[in-house]
């Protein structure tokens, strides 16, 4: 299938380029499909290409030595991932998966240094892109900080299995308690995970069960 | 029930179909360039859907309640 150029024009790291440098960039790219639960990065490995997601999703994500899954970002359409190693020649600092199937972009290292030796406008774009990966990894990196996320978040529960106590009914979504929380939606999940490895609450598909109250008091340092 | 599905606010989705695609329940479906919930008893609620669209569409609230210690 021929490469898209439209869809290489809309991508921040090509901005500003022309249609004939756009279109000098096409011959450097490739086209790779992969099935749903496919691999396509695993941690530590070496990388050798930049990927953008063309349709469908990737998930990126940390496995802990006792195999627990952190989600670090969904990659959606017009997205990339695997842009830190193929730079810094290190090892995938994450693994990837795809979560559908999925059709990608990729540009191999040696063809993107040539890219980037051709128009340095790339370089530019480049270091725009990294620099807001480098807010978003060192917010992530804050709220990893991760007691202070639990504690938070026992804090909203509290609040509110108290007024569905008094009114009958309370629900939130993850991405309300991020909200609330003041976190990535991304880190609700492993510290509900938290809280129900501590003994204090209980994930029941759409419930959230309150089971030891003394011990989430204790998280949310109401003691 | 729907209580038991992922809520969908038509206002906001734009039927972009990641959601659909990433379902490993088969709960959600297009219908008419509309994401739809079927079949709620399907849903794991893993929440995947909620997490992966662009316009927050989806939500996927928890009931948040006390332990019945009777």
């Amino acid at each position: 299938m021929a490469i898209q150029t439209e869809f290489l024009r809309k991508l921040p790291y090509f901005s500003g380029l022309d249609s004939s440098a756009i279109e000098a960039v096409t011959k450097y790219v490739f086209e790779k499909k992969a099935e749903r639960g496919e691999r396509l990065a695993l941690e530590e490995e070496p990388s050798h290409a930049l990927y953008f997601v063309v349709s469908g999703v990737v998930k990126v994500f940390r496995t802990s030595a006792d195999g627990r899954e952190q989600i670090l970002r969904l990659i959606r359409p017009g997205e990339c991932f695997n842009e830190v190693p193929v730079f810094s020649g290190s090892g995938n600092l994450a693994s990837a998966q795809a979560m559908s199937p999925v059709v990608l972009y990729g540009i191999r290292k040696k063809d993107l240094e040539t890219i980037i030796q051709t128009y340095p406008q790339v370089a530019m774009n480049i270091i725009q892109v990294l620099s807001r990966r480098i807010q978003e990894l060192v917010m992530l990196v804050e709220d990893f900080s991760f007691r202070h996320v639990s504690g938070r978040l026992a804090k909203i529960l509290l609040k509110y299995v108290d007024h569905a106590v008094a009114t009958g009914g309370m629900k939130l979504t993850q991405q309300e308690m991020a909200s609330m929380a003041g976190t990535a939606r991304e880190v609700v999940g492993r510290a509900l995970k938290s809280l129900e490895t501590e003994g204090a609450i209980r994930i029941e598909r759409n419930r959230i069960v309150v089971t030891d109250r003394r011990k989430l008091e204790a998280i949310a340092g109401l003691y | 029930m729907n209580a038991l599905m992922p809520l969908i606010d038509s206002a906001k989705c734009q039927g972009c179909g990641l959601c659909v695609e990433i379902c490993t329940c088969g709960v959600l479906t297009m219908v008419d360039g509309m994401v739809t919930a079927r079949n709620g008893g399907k849903c794991g609620w893993c929440t995947m859907c909620e997490l992966v669209c662009p316009t927050g569409a989806i939500s996927c609230p928890f009931e948040i309640v006390i332990e019945d210690i009777d």
